[in-house]
């Protein structure tokens, strides 16, 4: 029997393994190698700290996440050998595999920034793990009021628009408690501008001038000390309550292994998925280097392409499908609304309506309840469809019809 | 040199090149003049790394990865590029500024 390893057991990697597992046939045994016992629902994380979710809707216990077939190692992975093509387990096991698939995402890195290694600590948090989203939960529960930053200490991170709808929620989250005029709210960001794409710059500005959220731009943090960021040009920005977006790294083993960039991330072909540098090894979701968005959506078409790719590649047939960056996300702008965006690697996030052009119901570029609603129904959908493998309504390839093209 | 020695060059509003490929030496040359830059090796380092990174990954490296892959401290490179290193960087590399998604 020929062995398929998919290394973490994430988004990207449950949906493989579901989707695979019957499509390769009884000739394949399909491993998925994950040490966390417990899915979690990570949009969800956003919701936690606003109050917005509770935490048993969060996670799910992992074995309910594979369907019949998957075999589930709950064990960490200390290296990878892919001359030998094997892999080494936390309890010094060994796996062989005939093709593997790197799944194992992203992780976040305080330890990479002086004054964030301990975090999270009193007036420094981040939302990104669910012990940090709880303890902001609590943190902003607490606030009596002040500065409050949002700070992306560098890029890339997951879920690129997360750090300003954490902003958008917040100013939503104080006016409801009547302690708006009493909070400060600053974006601190390593970008020349909190929306960095023509339209989106063009239109989007008013969200920042309508919730009174203030931009720090271009900058670059080197440490956080005394309740201070500070940036290498030596600018100084002083909170009350910090929100953190740590650098974002691949997993340990990329590093150790040498699998990986500078940041542990693996260089993957951006329209096949294959490892550049290994035989036998596809890249999924966050872990690759790919110039598209770390994020649930793009895990998702990229697994679409994948799972036809590897069917061809298993039986020695050219591979056919492409991989185009698609990515499409909903983004809560605050009051019982959100957005929707929809873009690739060539085409900028752009108006119109999705998932049928011209009708919707869902507009992208423009905030609406309906989108909001999308958002918060896409919960259910993604536990009972996506990870389970079932076909979604939605093309992995972005499509341009109904959207409305805007002269750079 | 001025800016009248890259008007046959098409760039956005912000001063990028809209085409990479159109970028030369000189044209690098002058963008750095306009920019008050006196281009030295170490800063050619820099912009060549920005370049080659641009070509192969198709997305504008970050400071840090610059930083990482260089083996240039990034406040040495604040040093060199004053002001927005990497905007700076990337202006002159002729490569588009490191974006979001949105």
């Amino acid at each position: 029997m020929k062995k398929l390893l998919i290394l973490g057991g994430g988004t990207a990697g449950t949906m493989m393994a579901n989707s695979l597992v019957d499509r390769l046939g009884t000739e394949w045994q399909v491993t998925v190698v994950e040490p966390d016992r417990h899915h979690v629902y990570q949009p969800g994380l956003l919701f936690l700290p606003f109050g917005m979710l509770d935490d048993r809707k969060l996670t799910r216990p992992r074995n309910h996440t594979f369907k019949r077939g998957v075999q589930w190692k709950p064990l960490a992975i200390r290296q990878m050998d892919h001359a030998k093509k094997s892999v080494v387990l936390d309890d010094d096991s060994v796996l062989e595999y005939d093709l593997a698939i790197l799944a194992s995402g992203t992780r976040i890195r305080p330890d990479m920034t002086p004054g964030l290694e301990d975090g999270p600590i009193a007036g420094v948090h981040d939302f990104y793990t669910v012990r940090g989203a709880q303890a902001l939960r609590s943190a902003l529960a607490n606030f009596k009021g002040g500065r409050l930053v949002v700070n992306v200490v560098e890029m890339p991170i997951k879920c690129p628009v997360a750090p300003l709808e954490f902003l958008f929620l917040a100013d939503d989250y104080f006016k409801r408690r009547g302690m708006r005029d009493d909070v400060e709210l600053v974006y601190a960001t390593p970008l020349d501008a909190a929306f960095t794409k023509p339209y989106a710059a063009k239109t989007l500005g008013y969200l920042l001038e309508e919730k009174n959220i203030r931009l720090e731009t271009e900058f670059m943090t080197a440490e956080v000390t005394d309740r201070r960021l500070v940036s290498y040009d030596e600018r100084h920005v002083g909170f009350d309550l910090l929100v953190s977006v740590p650098i974002h790294s691949g997993a340990a083993f990329i590093g150790t292994s040498e699998l990986g960039d500078e940041l542990d991330f693996v260089p993957t072909d951006k329209h096949t998925l294959r490892a550049l540098q290994m035989e036998d090894v596809f890249v999924l979701g966050d872990a690759t280097d790919l110039p598209s968005s770390k994020a649930g959506s793009v895990a998702h078409f990229q697994a679409e392409i994948l799972k036809q790719n590897i069917q061809d590649y298993v039986a020695d047939k050219p591979m056919k499908a492409a991989f185009d960056g698609h990515a499409n996300c909903f983004v809560e702008t605050g009051g019982g609304k959100a957005m929707l965006i929809d873009f690739n690697y060539d085409v900028e996030p752009l108006p119109g309506y999705f998932p049928v052009p011209h009708l919707g119901p869902f507009s992208l570029m423009a905030e609406s309840r309906i989108n909001h609603w999308g958002k918060l129904a896409f919960r259910p959908i993604y536990w009972h469809a996506l990870l389970p493998g079932r076909p979604l309504p939605i093309s992995p390839q972005m499509n341009l019809s109904g959207k409305k093209q805007i002269a750079s | 040199m001025t800016t009248a020695t890259y008007t046959h060059v098409a760039m956005d509003k912000d001063g990028y090149l809209l085409n990479p490929t159109e970028w030369t030496m000189d044209l690098g040359e002058a963008i750095a003049d306009d920019l008050n830059i006196q281009l030295t090796p170490d800063h050619w380092r820099l912009i060549n790394f920005a370049r080659e990174d641009f070509a192969s990954k198709g997305q504008s490296p970050g400071l840090r990865r610059i930083a990482q892959q260089t083996g240039v401290a990034i406040k040495q490179i604040y040093l060199l590029f004053p002001k927005g290193p990497g905007k700076l960087i990337a202006k002159i590399a002729g490569v588009p500024k490191p974006k979001s998604c949105l």
